[in-house]
Formats: structure tokens, sequence, C-alpha cells
């Protein structure tokens, strides 16, 4: 399981890279996108929606099912990865790659887990 | 506490992903839904049915019973043909649906849903008339479906030509496949070209093994239930608890082919009539707009609420969005633009032909 070291996750396997101190990137993890299998269709938020930690900003889904994907942090979609819209398996082959949304104004409300946390995590889950 | 199949252990030594379903612990996938789902459109896939049910039916009165029991009309059926029916109750729901196979004037295997047996049972045994005897022998019975243009080599391999059936619902009895005793049938519920086969439980994983092997070169590959799934919904096959219930009667649901009222007589058959004309009927939904339309969403045209989903989900053959539903019958029309409610989003469909995916000649 491929777990980037200067990245932070979630425990909803989202990871989440800092682009400076109040921007950040997300994204799904391998571990989630091997669970989920291969993903069909993805339902991202649109720019300038008000994002609140903890809650679902969207959802991605495999031919059986629909996963709710967690915002990690609160603030307001700055971007969203248009590609995935029409070529959301990328989100398998490149889980690290293929960033899902970018958020600016960026509140931490918890505690980001680091790569060695969210390792130890995932063991736990399995 | 579920119950394996016979074939459990070669699903999980195959890297099957085990799931509980109708009281057995069965694969829902092995490689991937989408890739199963496509081998068995383009080549040929493997599945394990074998949490099926099946009774068997005879006596003198057998035929008057299947009759009385299921709404087809069974009457003119020869040996060694498959007949497919719904069951209703006295108010015309339905209480399954099965395919009936006709082993003598006197005999008739039924196959029915793993979900459904106890109570099929039960009620089959409440309803027998005359001289008949029920006889559950599920637990006798190992299942395979072997499903794809390519199902028809693969038998080829390891059967005589004489053991395969060459028309669409008609079966062969004793036949010798890798060396075991089964029933061959030409039936299956993935829309494709294929075979189930029936043997006893001991021989069901030496089966297993033989298929696989004689199928490697032609591309065959275990299948779950989340491909039988996709496979049977792009088929637009009916599935029980979605497209049919105890309050839906096969008339509201596009099963009119196998209802015959003009038999004189059959359980549910008052019922049927007393509710008129159908005033909802079964359709084929595309999506138009962007998302997946599942099962139990609503169908809205405009303000107003029309109907509501049955299945649906991604159909990976024919790389779009596809549902089924239960709608008013004055909205109905093919090209009728609808709106259905995924999730608190509105997405647009069209009312679509059935079946989705017809197999090639």
């Amino acid at each position: 399981m491929n777990i980037p070291s200067n990245l932070k996750y979630t425990k909803s396997h989202e990871w989440v890279d800092f682009v400076n101190e109040t921007t950040v990137r997300i994204g799904l993890t391998d571990f989630a996108q091997d669970s989920l299998g291969g993903l069909v269709f993805v339902n991202l938020p649109e720019e300038g929606d008000r994002l609140s930690a903890g809650e679902s900003l969207g959802d991605v889904e495999s031919v059986k099912a629909v996963s709710d994907i967690y915002a990690p942090v609160t603030g307001i979609v700055s971007a969203i990865n248009e590609e995935l819209l029409d070529t959301p398996e990328k989100i398998n082959e490149e889980p690290y790659g293929a960033w899902l949304v970018e958020v600016s104004e960026v509140f931490l409300e918890e505690e980001l887990l680091n790569a060695d946390q969210y390792e130890a995590f995932c063991k736990e889950e399995e | 506490m579920e119950q394996k199949t016979p074939l459990y252990d070669c699903h999980v030594s195959g890297g099957g992903k085990i799931v509980p379903f109708a009281g057995y612990l069965m694969p829902v996938q092995y490689s991937g839904v989408i890739e199963e789902h496509m081998a068995v459109r383009k080549q040929a896939g493997l599945f394990d049915v074998s949490h099926m049910g099946e009774v068997i039916i005879s006596g003198p009165d057998a035929l008057k019973n299947v009759n009385w029991l299921f709404t087809n009309d069974f009457t003119n059926m020869t040996d060694g043909r498959v007949r497919y029916s719904p069951m209703c109750n006295e108010e015309g729901g339905i209480v399954d649906d099965l395919i009936v196979y006709r082993m003598a004037a006197e005999r008739y295997f039924v196959v029915i849903n793993a979900s459904n047996r106890q109570k099929d049972v039960e009620w089959m045994k409440a309803h027998l008339i005359g001289d008949v005897s029920l006889e559950d022998i599920s637990g006798e019975v190992a299942q395979i479906a072997l499903q794809g243009p390519y199902s028809g080599d693969i038998l080829r391999k390891l059967t005589k030509e004489e053991n395969i059936p060459s028309k669409y619902y008609t079966f062969l009895d004793h036949c010798r496949v890798a060396g075991v005793e089964c029933l061959v049938s030409q039936t299956g519920y993935t829309g494709e070209y294929g075979y189930e086969l029936y043997c006893a439980p001991k021989d069901a994983v030496a089966l297993w093994a033989a298929l696989l092997e004689a199928g490697k070169e032609s591309g065959l590959i275990p299948c779950g239930l989340g491909a039988r799934d996709t496979l049977r919904l792009e088929a637009a096959m009916p599935l029980y608890g979605h497209e049919m219930d105890d309050s839906i009667s096969p008339l509201e649901t596009g099963l009119n082919f196998a209802v015959k009222m003009g038999k004189e007589d059959f359980i549910g058959k008052k019922g049927i009539e007393s509710r008129g004309e159908p005033k909802k009927v079964r359709v084929g939904l595309k999506a138009v707009g962007r998302g997946i339309i599942r099962e139990h969403q609503m169908v809205h045209m405009g303000e107003k609420t029309i109907g509501i989903t049955t299945s649906g989900t991604h159909c990976p053959y024919l790389g779009g969005a596809y549902a089924m539903a239960l709608v008013d019958i004055e909205h109905s029309a093919i090209g009728t633009l609808v709106e259905v409610d995924v999730r608190g989003r509105r997405v647009t469909a069209a009312i679509t032909v059935l079946p989705f995916y017809k197999k090639g000649k």
C-alpha cells in the first residue's frame, strides 16, 4: 500500500497536500481506490462552494456503490480537477496524482494524520 | 449463520471477495466487476449459482399443479423444455419468479430464487392440489453457469456434441461433462449465449476446475454476483425484490408474455383481473445528464412524481448509466424525458426501449 510521506491523511482515506499554509489539494489514497474498485463516476463540488471539515464534499461511484468524500478541512473550493469528470479511472491509476479539489482559506478543525499514523490506522482497518 | 456452497473454497483460493448473500457466503467479484462483465460479453465467464433453490413437483397431478401454482401455461410443454413463470399470490402480486424444466409428463424440476427458497417451498406446499408431491432438493444440487460467446466451444472440449442443448430454453439430462453427471440447459441470466449446469454437490469442485481449465484459452474467468447483476440489468432481466415483489402484478412489470389469462384458473388470476388495466408499467431509462441512476429513486416529470426506479447502475458494455423503473402508464412513451432524484440532484433520463442490450447472432 503506497503512502507518500510528504502528505497528510484522514481516517476516511483522503490525502491532503498543503500547497501553502492556507491552500490544500485533496485526493483519495491508494487504500481507498483499492477498496472501492474501478471508479466510473465522480461528483465534485463547484468552485466557490464552502466546505466544512467532516462533511461530505461529493462522492465517487464504482459500478456497485457510491462512497462519500469527506472534507478534511474547512474552506472554500478554489478549483476542481475537471479531467476526472470524464476519466474517473485516473483515481485508481494514480491516486496521488489525481487531486479532486483545491481548497483555499483553509482552517484546520482537526489534526490530520501523518504517513506513519495513517499506515498504522490502515493496518488496524484490515 | 451463513451457509457455504460446495464451491466456497474455490472462490477463496481463486481470490474471490466473499460477501453474505441470501444466507450464503458468495463471491461478489474476483478480478473486478467491469472485467468480469466484459469477459461475459466478449469471451466467457463462470458463475457459482449453487445458492439457488430447486424443487421437484411429481405425480399424476404434477401438470395440474404447475398450471395452478404458476401463471404461465405448461400444457403443451414437451420433455426437455424450460419455461419461465412468475408465481402469484391471491391478490395477483408476485411471490417469486422461477423456471420450470419438464423432465417428464409427471415430473417437473423448478428453480427458484435463493432469497425466496423457504418462502416458496412453504407457499407451494400449502397450495398443492390432488395427487402430487413436492420435494425440496436444493441441498442436493450444485449449479454452475457458463456464459458468453465462447461457452459452447468450451463445453465441446469437455463433452460430446449430443450432450449440448442446441436451442435456448431446452435441456439435456444425464450428460457426462468432464466426467461429471450433469443436467445441461441452454439458459442464463446474462442476456448472453450460455449454459447452466446442475450436478451433485460432491462433483461441483471438479466440474468448476475442469471448466476453468478448458476455458483458459478462450479467456474464461470466474465471475461474481456484482457482474451477475450488471449483466442482467443490461439485458433488462427482472430481479425479484426490484422489478417484482408481492405487491406488483406481472402485468404491471412487463411479464405479460408469461401470464396466460386464458387458463381456466391459477392462483392470482382473479387478483390480476380485479386490478383492471395496469396503471403502471416497467420502462427502461438511459441517463442523459451526468449521474448514475440507482434503485429506489423517485422519477419526476416537472413537479409531478410519476414513478420509482427499481434497479440501476453503470453498464460496463454499453458504457452508460441505465435503470429500470415502474412509472405511470400515461407517461411511459419511448423518448419521454424524465428527471430522477439521485441523492438530492435531478438527473435527466430518457425512457428507452427494453432490453438495453441484445446479444449478437
